[in-house]
């Protein structure tokens, strides 16, 4: 009696583990489906990389703007970067995509890879001109005086001076937000970018089984953004060389 | 050189100039002293324009410097400043913070500012430090090295602001030392300090400055051996 109990629940295990691995073998194998989640993360990097670019780019702009216009007292400049940012951090970034899909890129042949590394590289922008700016207020204002003081124009010093010393202080906030940059792409599949989540959901809708791709998607994300944490940090040790004797 | 006319600032409702008319020939070296608050700093900090005046005028080698029209960095090329915290560029080199305006600003070549940044560095013996990071440096050498990034400008007038302040006791030497060489070298300088010691060894022209105004101004030998205005003689009874 006992030893048959046993031999039915090590079955049960069995069985329970066979399924498994047949439902992730679905979800991965037949048709070439493993393709089908490099195709999404081929284009979820696609767009996290341009969105990095122009977030940075936007960020740069808006945050020295921002410093800048104190010190030049020039109030409107001011206004209006305080208005993007305002904005874009105000409202949530699905209803952002939805409305620059809907209202700017109307036309029928519109890239919707382009349309979502533009909508995150703005929205992210916002959020990284308020770290930049944190950074540029972080570095001693004697320097921006000692560059100054040898003929450097502002920009100039702004360049040379302020910024890679701001970068320095920031990374471990900038690399923070790269990282919820990439998560954050999975909402693109609300305007039918099929990105690594959206690959998912279509494997999970034919197999009938929805868990094994979501959960190979997460592997996936977990994969990249620990790829991204180990890169940052190597940069983060470079950008140190200055602190060490 | 330098000649300032009806000198006034103000921070707030503070007046802490209060209409300076001085003049700066060439090849002087005028040494401001006062208390603290007296405005010596933002006197100096006006006459490269790091402070905008509130009123009056600045002029420099014949040209109104505190006018819309005219080109700051231009005339900053010209005027070396030197400040009490260093403000070397702690992400360079020794000799990327030498050689960074020069080269950023055309006036040299990579080459010819290297050459002359080996050569400044030489002048101070701190040419094994060209490669080595400011926070590798003692506070006497960063100040030096400060000093000779100004020089690689090859500027007509340098300004100290209390360039021993921040230093160890025992570093202050090395730093007044190169100060002094200067000085003979026929430099004009304009330097805001404490050290007494060098006022009388170096100065042409020693000014005690009051609640933004210049009370008295003389001779070092004059201006230490027989002080005329009560707040300077209840000053040097202070320090001497």
């Amino acid at each position: 009696m006992k030893g048959e109990k046993i031999l039915y629940l090590s079955g049960s295990w069995f069985n329970w583990a066979n399924d498994l691995y047949k439902s992730f073998y679905n979800a991965l194998i037949p048709n070439q489906r493993y393709m089908s989640y490099i195709n999404g993360l081929k284009i979820t990097l696609l767009i996290s990389f341009f969105a990095v670019i122009i977030g940075i780019l936007i960020g740069i702009l808006v945050a020295v703007l921002k410093v800048a216009s104190v010190n030049y007292k020039m109030r409107w400049l001011s206004n209006i970067c305080n208005i993007y940012v305002n904005v874009i951090r105000g409202t949530p970034l699905m209803v952002q995509l939805l409305i620059i899909y809907n209202l700017i890129f109307t036309s029928r042949n519109t890239n919707e890879i382009v349309v979502g590394a533009v909508c995150f590289g703005i929205n992210s922008g916002a959020y990284v001109a308020e770290i930049i700016r944190a950074g540029i207020e972080s570095v001693d204002k004697g320097q921006m005086e000692a560059g100054r003081s040898l003929g450097l124009s502002y920009v100039q010093t702004m360049r040379k001076i302020i910024l890679p010393q701001a970068i320095k202080n920031i990374l471990p906030a900038l690399g923070n937000e790269f990282i919820t940059l990439i998560k954050e792409t999975s909402v693109a599949s609300v305007i039918a970018v099929t990105e690594l989540t959206k690959a998912a959901q279509y494997i999970g809708s034919r197999t009938w089984k929805i868990l094994p791709p979501l959960i190979i998607a997460a592997l996936c994300y977990l994969v990249l953004v620990m790829g991204l944490s180990k890169l940052l940090s190597l940069f983060e040790r470079r950008l140190a060389k200055g602190d060490r004797n | 050189m330098i000649v300032t006319k009806n000198l006034k600032k103000v921070f707030g409702n503070n007046w802490v100039l209060n209409g300076i008319d001085e003049t700066i020939n060439k090849g002087e070296k005028v040494v401001v002293i006062g208390p603290s608050g007296s405005g010596k700093s933002t006197f100096l900090r006006c006459l490269n324009l790091l402070e905008e005046p509130t009123e009056g005028e600045i002029w420099f080698e014949g040209k109104k410097i505190n006018d819309k029209n005219v080109d700051i960095n231009k005339i900053r090329q010209k005027m070396g400043m030197v400040f009490q915290q260093f403000n070397l560029f702690p992400h360079l080199t020794v000799l990327e913070n030498i050689t960074l305006a020069p080269t950023k600003l055309g006036i040299m070549t990579k080459d010819q500012a290297d050459d002359k940044a080996i050569e400044l560095l030489n002048r101070i013996g701190l040419k094994e430090k060209a490669l080595s990071y400011p926070n590798q440096l003692s506070g006497g050498q960063k100040q030096r090295i400060a000093i000779i990034r100004a020089l690689a400008m090859n500027p007509d007038v340098m300004l100290f602001d209390e360039p021993t302040s921040a230093l160890d006791p025992e570093m202050v030497g090395e730093v007044l030392e190169l100060m002094e060489a200067l000085a003979q070298e026929g430099m004009t300088m304009v330097v805001v300090t404490h050290e007494m010691r060098f006022a009388k060894r170096v100065a042409t022209r020693v000014m005690f400055m009051d609640e933004g105004k210049i009370v008295e101004q003389n001779t070092p030998e004059a201006f230490f051996d027989n002080p005329q205005h009560p707040r300077l003689k209840e000053f040097l009874s202070k320090i001497l």
